[in-house]
């Protein structure tokens, strides 16, 4: 019944921006569209507007890393229509280097969301009109997101009693991070025990 | 008289300023005494909480959300075991669903308390929040009395809730119902008339219904500019749909409705409760899929295959079916949503927490441009910002 609605609505959204939509999917009772990336205010723009859409709100923009993929990252609008009751997730795919066109001319809630996306994916955002960091320190690197990015971070920071101000350092920890796997011996798992890969190309270059 | 050369001058507020809330920093351009920018900087509180929970088994990663919005630890939870049950299409058996609206509703008298108290002393009235944290501290027994907690209760679980209420507890919060409408009624005849409290509040932070909408507002912000639309209404999850209760709508948008909205909104988490307690099934609280909840402490204690079961879950945990889906809930300051993206692993893979004050805090530079300095503190009152959600 309610997928129904949302076939629908999926259909009507992909032949009315037949050249925006990539592809279309309904999973767990929510459509996702998947559009071009350099598309996407023209995207918003039509949902905003067309009469049997009317997605006015703008709840939540946000990133997501793939690090396998050559275009690494996602970036999810979610929209809401009051009008339809109906919620809507639309989906584009960018990397490091190239920006998307912001929404906030569309939707002026976009601003801070898209500044938290940048903080913590470093996806750019072309014609934001203010893309600073938001909720990291000042003077933060990197981008703590990224599947890359270790949880620990990179530096730590105290109150330094001689210098009377807080000072920053690399991390130490005391213990060294554990990550368990929970792959079962009987599944196939592979256990890679770190410095292992060293032996085997030792062994290729004995070998050559 | 030569002429005298007035400059616009920057204003620091914060982070460390009773009225700020927490930690907010608010870089203020005035111009005399009246605000023409402002510059919210937050981020004060940051903890990374979408990172560690990437790092975290579904059970592990819970208690985050109590930490978030910390005034009403439940609601938080709620989202995320929504967005979780969503993705395993789990059922939650009736009992469990009504324990979890309970709970939330009285998170939502939890937060409005705080809120209307804290609000009322930001524009000088002092005596409301001694009388409101009592009764919070009455209602934070009960949080006690079923997870062990007062604040971080990590009391709901995929599936239900971990344990039912104890003996006598309904009782209690009968009893309780009963005596808390008298404080409330105190507290306003103390302030909705008050001549000094309107003054402050009356068309102050006015928010058009049409700037709700394309600022992507929620909750009591989006209910007091004249839009019905509440969640638990319109999207039912649990069993909201079974119960009876209205939506307090305002008309113009500005700090004084948003107030009266939350104390209307009380009354009505009052009667969700009363008709909770009293339709509540008897039954299991929590889903009795085994892959997904663990068994009975006292089998555990017993036999050999339950040991091994309920360490298998505690230590690796459930796995999630591979997909995205978005969970909201009406949390007492708007729309609280977890965004879930599982790759069939037993740790979300990414998990996007929307807060409500977040998108709040953005519209506070249109809400306070043309006010007074001290028009400031009301209007980030009236939003209800708590910084573990801004910040995350």
């Amino acid at each position: 019944m309610i997928d129904q609605a949302l076939k629908e609505l999926g259909e009507r959204i992909s032949t009315a921006l037949e050249h925006e939509v990539i592809a279309t999917e309904i999973a767990y009772g929510e459509l996702t569209v998947l559009v071009r990336a350099d598309q996407i205010e023209k995207v918003l723009t039509f949902l905003r507007d067309d009469q049997e859409c009317r997605f006015k709100c703008l709840m939540d923009v946000c990133g997501a890393d793939y690090p396998e993929r050559s275009s690494r990252f996602d970036v999810v609008y979610h929209l809401l229509s009051p009008h339809l009751n109906q919620r809507i997730r639309v989906k584009v795919q960018t990397n490091a280097d190239t920006p998307v066109p912001s929404a906030t001319d569309v939707f002026p809630a976009a601003g801070w969301f898209e500044r938290e996306t940048w903080d913590m994916y470093g996806v750019m955002f072309s014609g934001h009109p203010d893309l600073r960091r938001i909720l990291t320190d000042y003077g933060f690197q990197g981008h703590p997101l990224r599947k890359d990015f270790p949880l620990t971070g990179y530096v730590e920071l105290r109150y330094s009693e001689e210098q009377k101000r807080v000072v920053y350092e690399p991390v130490k920890l005391t213990q060294e991070f554990r990550s368990f796997d929970f792959m079962s011996p009987w599944e196939g798992a592979e256990y890679i025990l770190p410095g292992d890969e060293k032996a085997e190309e030792a062994e290729g270059q004995e070998k050559a | 008289m030569a002429d005298i050369d007035i400059k616009n001058y920057s204003l620091n507020f914060g982070p460390q300023h009773p009225a700020a809330h927490g930690v907010l920093r608010l870089i203020m351009e005035l111009d005399g005494e009246v605000i023409e920018r402002l510059d919210p900087h937050i981020g004060l509180l940051h903890r990374g909480t979408e990172k560690l929970i990437e790092h975290k088994t579904y059970l592990q990663a819970m208690p985050y959300f109590d930490r978030l919005d910390y005034v009403a630890p439940m609601n938080q939870e709620h989202a995320f075991v929504l967005a979780t049950e969503k993705l395993l299409g789990l059922e939650v058996p009736p009992r469990g669903q009504y324990l979890r609206v309970l709970f939330c509703e009285i998170g939502r008298i939890l937060n409005h308390l705080l809120n209307l108290t804290t609000h009322a002393m930001d524009v000088g009235a002092m005596t409301p929040i001694l009388w409101g944290f009592e009764e919070r501290e009455r209602l934070m027994e009960f949080y006690e009395g079923v997870s062990g907690a007062r604040l971080h209760a990590a009391y709901f679980r995929t599936g239900g809730v971990h344990q039912d209420m104890p003996e006598g507890m309904a009782e209690d919060m009968l009893k309780w119902i009963e005596t808390f409408p008298q404080v409330l009624q105190d507290m306003e005849d103390m302030l909705v008339e008050n001549r000094i409290f309107k003054q402050r509040n009356v068309d102050i932070g006015v928010v058009t219904a049409e700037q709700c909408l394309e600022w992507g507002f929620s909750g009591p912000m989006i209910r007091g500019s004249g839009l019905a639309w509440d969640l638990r209404k319109s999207q039912p999850y649990d069993c909201y749909d079974k119960l009876d209760f209205d939506i307090p709508v305002g008309r113009h948008g500005d700090c004084y409705d948003r107030f009266i909205i939350r104390l209307e909104e009380i009354k009505q988490s009052l009667h969700l409760m009363k008709q909770c307690i009293e339709r509540m099934p008897r039954g299991p609280v929590c889903s009795t899929d085994p892959k997904i909840t663990p068994p009975a402490r006292s089998e555990m204690k017993r036999s050999m295959e339950a040991l091994i079961h309920h360490f298998k879950l505690y230590t690796e945990g459930f796995h999630v079916p591979e997909g995205e889906v978005y969970a909201a809930v009406e949390a007492p300051k708007g729309e609280f949503g977890v965004y879930l993206v599982s790759d069939g692993g037993n740790k979300p893979y990414r998990c996007k927490i929307r807060a409500p004050g977040f998108a709040h805090l953005q519209g506070m530079d249109f809400m306070c441009r043309g006010h007074m300095l001290a028009d400031a503190p009301a209007v980030l009152g009236s939003i209800d910002i708590v910084f573990g959600e801004v910040d995350r």
